[in-house]
């Protein structure tokens, strides 16, 4: 009984830790070129819409997961327009564009509402999911669960071990240091805002094609400021960002199989006080 | 003569600088009218009629143009409370939270006090309400003025733990035993209830906006602690060694911006929706942030802003009746207006 309840709630914890990591590491890459990008919302939700339209008409998920990602970075172009090119207000300008993937996801998903896809099948691993309790714990999910782990050790990898990971934190910290050394500050930025909005596509795609398999209006429900909340939890790090993922998916697993609320707001309170 | 004298008038009213505001800002509305109208047209409809039925359903009857007056209210208050703050360069984000916390306070004042007459309910929750959003705001406000965390990051988590306090309230001890399945506390008692005037849902949180912006325009322009709060906004370091306590007035304007937001949340609970709900604000808070940094922080350009953007709100609702259109598709409208403001603004307040 405890052994069923506790392996719900870690495998609940790892879905929907999953997207959160995803936009996390988004907002991550983006803060360490020195943006902060509050419309990571819009930009989940385009890649949700983009990639759950797509899998409608193609039938294929994994098209579906390169669409949405396509559609995230696109989308976070307009914003690296904004405050790149044309040196807006991050604040407001992040504001703006979750307001706008709102509405353009809206506009595009509203014929889509009620549609049903197959979505991300299930992959086991043979073997190791026939494991009792642990398999099913920990085997048996679709590939973008396998992949986020991987994906936060890149992230890391390309920030803190390349070449270009230097600059971009050097772009981060002090943007005319950079650029006497030779470094194009707007260049990394707008490349930096790429990566994260195609791992913001990514989350949403992962939310609608995996998680809900279904399209909603405004069904990031606030992921994105959680994700950068989150970010600053992890002090920017991406691996610590997977602790705060797991920790985050665990609160919201826990709020799906319990009832007893309060155990909702803990970790979030926590995450307030941890960030100083 | 005359006409030489009308055309140097002319040049006069161009070169005045409110006028000249006015007509760029048109233009750049305009332009987003025009990219919104291409998106309609992309997914196949009329944008021409969308617009004529925005406006004319908005501004062409007095019940459209009462529902926009309504829409504003809360939006002027929330625009007010990061303008306050603002002024000495606190970025306030958390005006969703205050909300939501001013409605809480308002909704325990509410629905535990159900005896009250309505001439002393109504200034109990506005006090509450106020109190609820200042206090909840404070909190960033001590944490900022005693070096601790910066209040743009505190402010903006304290939204998420806002809405989970009031989910929780909602879901549990404050669950409405008559609604089986719809998370809302019991309805307010009558007496609870703001006013509404002239047979419309405008309702008595106009009033409290427009003191609120008449004060703050008073206590800026007349005052000793104007003078301060400019001082302080434009070198701290400077107002701090002439004896200005720039502690006290951190968590002071954050008080009053989080309390304005608070008034905002008590205004939707209790006139509109009557019972405090967890859908209590479509991210009303949020858009204050943005009408407050159009407006630059100005009284009369967050009256402005707020009615444009009530406008463009308003019409989603025309839009989803009458166009099947989405109507948070309007969102897309408001966004774009927002950016062709951004990207206009270049240079001028950075100073780069």
């Amino acid at each position: 009984m405890i052994g069923s309840f506790l392996i719900s709630i870690v495998s609940g914890a790892i879905h929907s830790g999953t997207p959160l990591l995803y936009a996390t590491l988004a907002e991550a890459v983006g803060e360490r070129a020195g943006i902060v990008n509050l419309g990571l919302e819009g930009v989940m939700l385009m890649g949700a819409v983009v990639g759950f339209t797509t899998t409608v008409q193609t039938g294929n998920p994994a098209l579906g997961v390169l669409a949405g990602a396509l559609a995230g970075g696109l989308f976070n172009m307009v914003f690296g327009f904004l405050v790149i090119t044309r040196r807006a207000n991050q604040l407001a300008s992040g504001l703006a564009l979750m307001f706008c993937g709102v509405g353009l996801s809206a506009l595009v998903g509203a014929s889509f509402i009620g549609s049903r896809i197959q979505g991300l099948n299930e992959i086991q691993i043979p073997f190791l999911s026939t494991i009792p309790f642990i398999g099913r714990a920990f085997f048996n999910y679709d590939i973008l669960v396998y992949l986020v782990v991987p994906t936060a050790v890149l992230v890391w990898w390309v920030l803190f071990r390349t070449r270009w990971g230097l600059s971009l934190r050097a772009v981060g910290e002090n943007p005319t240091a950079a650029f006497a050394a030779g470094k194009n500050p707007h260049r990394l930025q707008y490349q930096a805002l790429f990566i994260a909005g195609i791992l913001g596509g990514i989350a949403g795609a992962h939310l609608s094609l995996a998680i809900a398999k279904t399209w909603a209006e405004w069904m990031t429900a606030g992921r994105g400021f959680i994700a950068v909340a989150l970010v600053i939890f992890s002090k920017w790090h991406p691996l610590r960002a997977i602790a705060g993922a797991l920790l985050f998916g665990g609160a919201i697993s826990l709020q799906l199989q319990m009832q007893a609320r309060e155990c909702r707001s803990r970790p979030f309170c926590s995450t307030c006080f941890l960030t100083f | 003569m005359g006409r030489v004298d009308k055309a140097t008038a002319g040049i006069d009213l161009f070169r005045n600088k409110r006028v000249a505001s006015l007509i760029r800002f048109s233009g750049l509305f305009g332009l987003a009218l025009s990219v919104f109208a291409v998106v309609l047209l992309v997914f196949g409809k009329n944008p021409i009629r969308a617009y004529v039925d925005i406006f004319s359903a908005t501004l062409g009857s007095s019940y459209g143009f009462s529902e926009v007056l309504v829409k504003m209210i809360p939006l002027a208050l929330t625009a007010l409370a990061v303008a306050i703050p603002s002024r000495i360069w606190l970025i306030n984000v958390g005006g969703e939270g205050q909300l939501f916390i001013g409605a809480l306070f308002a909704t325990w004042g509410a629905i535990n006090f159900t005896n009250l007459p309505a001439w002393l309910f109504l200034p109990w929750i506005s006090i509450l309400g106020f109190l609820g959003g200042g206090l909840w705001a404070s909190i960033s406000g001590f944490l900022r003025a005693k070096g601790w965390a910066s209040e743009t990051i505190s402010t903006l988590l304290m939204n998420y733990v806002a809405i989970l306090l009031v989910n929780f309230f909602v879901f549990g001890p404050w669950k409405d035993p008559e609604s089986a399945n719809y998370p809302q506390s019991i309805p307010f008692p009558d007496a609870a209830i703001l006013p509404s005037f002239f047979g419309s849902r405008v309702h008595l949180g106009a009033v409290l906006a427009i003191v609120g912006l008449i004060l703050f325009h008073f206590v800026l322009s007349r005052t000793r602690w104007g003078l301060e709060m400019r001082a302080i906004g434009i070198n701290q370091e400077a107002a701090r060694r002439n004896g200005i306590s720039t502690y006290r007035y951190i968590i002071i304007l954050m008080f009053i911006g989080g309390g304005m937001a608070g008034l905002a949340g008590m205004g939707e609970v209790s006139a509109i929706h009557g019972q405090l709900r967890p859908s209590l604000s479509p991210g009303l808070g949020y858009t204050g942030f943005l009408i407050s940094w159009m407006a630059m922080g100005n009284p009369l350009g967050i009256v402005a802003a707020a009615f444009l953007i009530s406008v463009i709100t308003a019409g989603g609702d025309i839009l989803q009746m009458t166009h099947r259109i989405p109507g948070a598709a309007v969102h897309i409208l408001m966004a774009l207006v927002l950016f062709v403001v951004l990207a206009r603004r270049v240079g001028k307040v950075r100073g780069k």
